[in-house]
């Protein structure tokens, strides 16, 4: 047995060391989790090593032969009191850190450009602010064939939205970006990996997580909360791109004024369609 | 914890006439609709014990979907979503609470303290067979139009109730249906086992020198009665959307392009709810486990357990903390972001006491006299598969480093090795411990080695590698992961080798239950005390105890539960009813 755990924990340091599964490379402002979890690897590396070569020793050293008898010590509180300081000490080691980075986690920074997310059984739409830098309201309401979004046609803030619906989202190198998140029927998570940020999407409310894209190159995104029978499937794609780039992709994105101009008006559209949909 | 000698002299005052307790007049009533709390510990164990053998299979064919993709071409998505929250709702409430709570704690609690039986014995009765009918209604789901939920193991609204998700006709009605009886049932047990220990101790036996065995079980049973009720009102709402239309989780919601009947409802609510009961609800599978590795450890390390009053308070620091420490399970829900902060720390913190008790098991080791009898392997396997477990929780704990991780494979491993493997572990430790008294007859040590070390090394090897898929970013969930660019082949390579030795550990198990079964008749006779154990379930007048469990006189409690090896004592073990000052423990 002592063998078997020297093994386990020489076993396991050698797995973390030679593994050929480690993280995506990182495309995001959120290098600090990455810090932040590596020193954690290296806390509680430390500590279970430790304790199982420690266990293994005991079970070598103190192994039942005939004669043996254990020795009789209820507690030792000096002991026990270090013990427990030194856990204390290296919890704060792990603890502070981590709030250090969530608290810039949870403050979006006053420029961040918004972004939309509308999460539906099982696929991906994106909504970006025209102009006048702001996205319209939307609501359950005014969700129709031709607004699948739910903009509300009273909003002209939203007229210059650009939707895309079915593409990818694409997001400027550099840009620090607040993605507000919504859903019309369950609840879904939006992750990209090499984001490392990802957040819950809860019908009924907005939820948001904010980030800056460090790298150029394109990102699947994917649903991480179960969603239904075809949560697995339901993906999409991100892509980071230079300013130019993503100015031209920008303009080639049609706004919701232009959609709209193009059927009878969202407002009828949205009356028609739930008289047809009645089964 | 003054005084060695605090009985009184002569009990029998103090003792409840025999005829107090009710006897049973037929086969029936003996075996079947028993009122004697070890007999219903057996059903309940057995009842736990079936389900989970499903739960096992449930596993497999997981485990077959994940490792080799569309081979079984009957799991399709629907099949594999009921089948991961079948298997996770079985193993989490219907057998690991139920084998720790109805199983070792109907057993154990009144031969540990020296009673005659549960205080409450008719209502015991009751809370087994509300248990197999919330168990009966679980199975009948497996079998009713649409087949069974696949909402995840945590039932989430409002996909819980819609029909984007499979069993959304019967299968969650089922699960609602049978998790409320679970809870009924289980209530009545749980009053029964704190009025017990509460009021039925044997004369000498203070709540100081209870087994951590019975610290355990009692902590975790005043944890699951303050924490069912929020599942409970979480089951009975859903009920309640899903039936008569009720909104209590349920916003607007447009479902195939209709605006459903519903709004204004909160699904994070839910999870609120589900998560004040989940929480605990880890604990209530983890005290008790605490409490048994501890006993395991000093008896057959012959040597008392380390920091016995440390061990205690750590046991119900750990039980308070459990409280307020949910939403860590909801860093990313979408709820404001700021509760992070409180839940990061107060989930840090809750890990110092949970340290000190894996200090306490490893010092207790030191200077002792090792015999790694089966159930002392099981309790060592357990200490390295819960540090393990413990220690990534810390990684999970921390808000921020959640943030990756979170809902990904390194969850899936972190809290099978914790709250999976570790207590499972603890359970074999336990039967392999107990069998001989509750049968008088040994399991056969040599199977019980063969099934340790398969169970042992296999769990590690297929939980332990999971983590890097986590760390990769590989969810969990996920009917398949094919198409994923960040995926590399050789994950694929990993999950593959990760089914093939869950295969073989699964199969394992049918070792366990032979021997289980065959040591029925052919196990060596194991006399009363086999173990040389101090605590009071050791001492019965016969093995197996019969009903009443102390013949004539109950026992005296002279001392604490740990005196093994005390200088100068003829032996090295003195039963906590042996009244000798002479050799008295050093402290309790």
């Amino acid at each position: 047995m002592a063998l078997i755990l020297v093994l386990i924990a020489v076993g396991s340091v050698a797995f973390h060391l030679l593994s050929p599964w480690w993280w995506t490379p990182i495309a995001s402002n959120w290098s600090y989790i990455d810090t932040t979890l590596i020193i954690t690897f290296w806390i509680t590396g430390a500590v279970f090593t430790a304790i199982v070569l420690f266990m293994a020793y005991c079970l070598w050293r103190f192994r039942h032969r005939p004669g043996r008898r254990a020795a009789y010590e209820p507690e030792r509180p000096r002991l026990e009191a270090w013990l427990t300081v030194v856990t204390a000490l290296g919890i704060a080691a792990m603890l502070a850190p981590g709030l250090a980075v969530w608290s810039q986690f949870v403050r979006a920074p006053a420029d961040a450009a918004e972004v939309e997310i509308l999460a539906q059984q099982w696929r991906w739409s994106f909504r970006l602010p025209g102009a006048d830098g702001r996205l319209g309201a939307a609501d359950i309401r005014h969700v129709g064939d031709d607004n699948p979004l739910g903009l509300d046609p009273g909003d002209l803030a939203g007229q210059d939205d650009l939707v895309v619906d079915g593409g990818d989202l694409h997001l400027a190198l550099g840009r620090p970006v607040k993605l507000l998140m919504r859903s019309y029927d369950v609840v879904h998570n939006f992750y990209v990996p090499e984001f490392r940020a990802k957040m819950d999407i809860i019908p009924g409310m907005v939820t948001h997580v904010w980030l800056t894209p460090s790298r150029t190159g394109t990102f699947e995104a994917i649903c991480n909360e179960v969603c239904g029978t075809n949560h697995y499937a339901m993906r999409g794609r991100v892509v980071v791109e230079d300013e130019p780039a993503f100015r031209s992709w920008l303009d080639q994105q049609t706004a919701v004024s232009q959609r709209a101009a193009r059927s009878t008006g969202m407002r009828e559209a949205g009356m028609r369609r739930s008289a047809t949909n009645k089964r | 914890m003054s005084d060695a000698i605090t009985g009184p002299q002569d009990g029998s005052a103090l003792l409840p006439e025999a005829d107090e307790l009710y006897h049973p007049h037929s086969w029936w009533t003996r075996y079947v609709f028993s009122q004697d709390a070890k007999v219903i510990a057996i059903q309940y164990s057995g009842t736990a014990l079936a389900i989970g053998f499903v739960a096992l299979i449930l596993s497999w064919l997981i485990r077959l979907q994940l490792g080799f993709p569309g081979l079984a071409a009957f799991i399709g998505p629907a099949e594999y979503y009921q089948l991961i929250t079948m298997h996770g709702m079985i193993m989490v409430v219907y057998l690991l609470t139920a084998v720790f709570l109805g199983g070792f704690g109907n057993y154990l609690i009144p031969l540990m303290l020296g009673a005659r039986d549960m205080v409450f014995p008719y209502l015991n009765m009751l809370s087994y067979w509300i248990y197999l009918l919330a168990v009966l209604v679980l199975v009948v789901s497996f079998f009713a139009p649409g087949g069974p939920t696949g909402a995840g193991w945590t039932l989430y609204p409002p996909q819980a109730i819609l029909a984007g998700t499979p069993g959304q006709e019967w299968g969650i009605v089922l699960m609602l249906i049978s998790l409320i009886l679970f809870i009924a049932g289980f209530t009545m047990g749980g009053v029964n086992y704190i009025v017990t220990v509460l009021q039925a101790r044997a004369p000498g036996m203070t709540l100081m020198r209870m087994p951590l065995t019975i610290w355990g079980i009692f902590t975790a049973t005043i944890l699951a009665l303050l924490a069912f009720p929020a599942l409970f009102v979480g089951a009975v709402m859903m009920l309640l959307d899903r039936l008569l239309g009720t909104s209590f989780f349920m916003p607007a919601i447009l479902e195939a392009g209709q605006r459903l009947r519903y709004g204004g409802g909160s699904p994070i609510l839910f999870q609120h709810l589900f998560w004040f009961f989940g929480h605990p609800e880890v604990y209530i599978v983890a005290l008790p486990a605490f409490g048994i590795v501890s006993d395991l450890i000093s008896t057959h390390a012959r040597k008392n357990i380390f920091g016995y009053r440390m061990m205690v308070w750590a046991i119900v620091a750990i039980g308070a903390l459990s409280f307020v420490v949910w939403a860590h399970h909801m860093y990313v829900s979408g709820m404001n972001p700021y509760f992070g902060f409180f839940f990061a720390t107060t989930t840090l913190i809750i890990a110092i006491p949970t340290a000190i008790k894996v200090y306490n098991w490893v010092l207790t080791l030191w200077r002792g006299d090792i015999h790694l009898t089966v159930p002392m392997l099981f309790a060592i396997a357990f200490i390295v598969t819960f540090l393990n477990g413990g220690l990534t929780g810390l990684f999970l704990g921390n808000v921020v480093v959640d943030v990756p991780l979170s809902d990904t494979m390194f969850v899936v491993a972190h809290f099978h090795m914790v709250m999976g493997v570790a207590p499972i572990l603890v359970i074999f430790g336990g039967i392999y411990h107990w069998y001989p008294k509750v049968t008088g007859r040994m399991l056969d040590a040599r199977l019980g080695q063969v099934h340790f070390w398969i169970t042992f090394i296999g769990a590690y090897a297929i939980f332990f590698p999971m983590h890097y898929l986590g760390l990769l970013g590989v969810p969990r969930r996920y009917y398949e992961t094919a198409g994923l660019g960040f995926v590399p082949p050789s994950a694929q390579s990993l999950n593959a080798f990760i089914s093939l030795v869950a295969f073989v550990v699964g199969a394992a198990q049918v070792v366990f239950l032979f021997n289980i079964l065959r040591s029925l008749k052919h196990g060596a006779p194991a006399g009363g005390n086999p173990w040389h154990a101090t605590t009071l379930e050791w001492q019965t007048p016969e093995t197996p105890p019969p009903h009443g469990n102390w013949g004539p006189t109950l026992p005296v409690v002279y001392r604490w539960p740990y005196d093994y090896s005390v200088p100068g004592a003829p032996e090295d073990f003195l039963p906590q009813n042996q009244p000798d000052p002479a050799h008295a423990g050093a402290v309790p």
